[in-house]
């Protein structure tokens, strides 16, 4: 009984403390956080910056050429998958940008984050709206 | 039973502490007056914030610190009021930036489509003036059309609500193009001016 309270307190404080860091993320507009397989496989999640891309490519390039679908979570990559040429492995070949063995560089971002992305309309306010 | 009643005073207490500390942080970072100009609004040191400090970079991997900052690239790109704080079609059209059309050749450009798409709106906003040519700059036809847009006139009913929920425009308008708070980027077109030139 005592540690049933216990615990739930514990699980209150982390809510607590969680909605206080919460508060204090300013990510970039338009990051996007890939989770679907990096921390199930042990590795950091993928923080996206559509910023840092969209000035040296178009749109176009990763979202009509490379297949990227428009959806956050509808685009199931995998290491396989860049290593033989695809998605992000494109570019990142070590020849038009860094290529996949600099892990730290793409798999940089907090533990626990949820895939999604950041910083729109929908994300700001109190609810969806 | 007395003890389980110390414990719970022990936990409020400890409770109460975490709150006022919370609380104490949101005042600090106010900078203590409560009754600061645009309160709410993020200012302007704290936009575009370091990879390290923007609350989804891991400030212990080894990958956060080798990164670009978004300030110090956007130091040399024209400003907007939202979103990046970047007006990315202007320093398209600026030449600030130059992103490639084609992924290894830089001199391919892009087919731009010069036609505006005026869009009546009920209510009292200015009509919607969709520009083709500053779309066709970035995209291709393929990524509006028809998934998001059927390429015919009068087929699409667009509503500020589908928008914000991530529809039609909203599918790129508030999530990595400019956001819906820039009302009069799209709602341009006096209605005025059109009943003057009918």
């Amino acid at each position: 009984m005592r540690l049933q309270r216990v615990a739930r307190f514990l699980i209150l404080c982390l809510i607590v403390m969680s909605s206080g860091i919460a508060w204090q993320a300013n990510a970039e507009y338009a990051d996007v956080v890939l989770n679907q397989k990096s921390e199930k496989e042990g590795v950091r999640p993928v923080i996206f910056p559509h910023w840092f891309h969209r000035i040296r490519f178009k749109c176009k390039v990763c979202h009509a050429e490379l297949g990227f679908k428009m959806r956050v979570g509808s685009n199931h990559i995998s290491m396989e998958n860049i290593t033989a040429g695809e998605f992000c492995g494109a570019c990142h070949n070590g020849d038009v940008a860094w290529s996949a063995d600099e892990c730290d560089l793409c798999h940089s971002g907090k533990p626990g984050l949820k895939t999604g992305i950041r910083g729109g309309h929908e994300t700001m306010g109190p609810g969806i709206w | 039973m007395k003890y389980s009643r110390s414990l719970q005073l022990i936990q409020l207490g400890v409770l109460g502490a975490l709150l006022m500390g919370v609380a104490l942080a949101a005042l600090s970072a106010e900078k203590k007056d409560p009754n600061k100009f645009n309160r709410l609004m993020t200012p302007i040191s704290e936009r575009n914030p370091p990879p390290a400090e923007d609350g989804i970079h891991d400030p212990e991997s080894f990958g956060t610190e080798l990164l670009q900052t978004p300030r110090a690239s956007f130091s040399v790109l024209p400003r907007s009021p939202s979103g990046n704080y970047v007006n990315w079609t202007k320093a398209l059209d600026d030449g600030a930036i130059e992103p490639r059309y084609h992924r290894d050749d830089a001199d391919a450009g892009p087919v731009v489509m010069d036609l505006n798409i005026v869009r009546e709106v009920k209510g009292s906003m200015p009509n919607v003036v969709y520009p083709h040519k500053q779309h066709t700059e970035w995209l291709d036809c393929s990524n509006c059309h028809p998934a998001l847009f059927i390429p015919q006139k009068g087929a699409n009913q667009i509503s500020m609500a589908q928008i914000l929920l991530g529809e039609a425009c909203g599918a790129c308008h508030g999530k990595v193009a400019f956001p819906v708070s820039e009302c009069r980027r799209c709602h341009s077109q006096p209605k005025l001016e059109v009943s003057k030139t009918e």
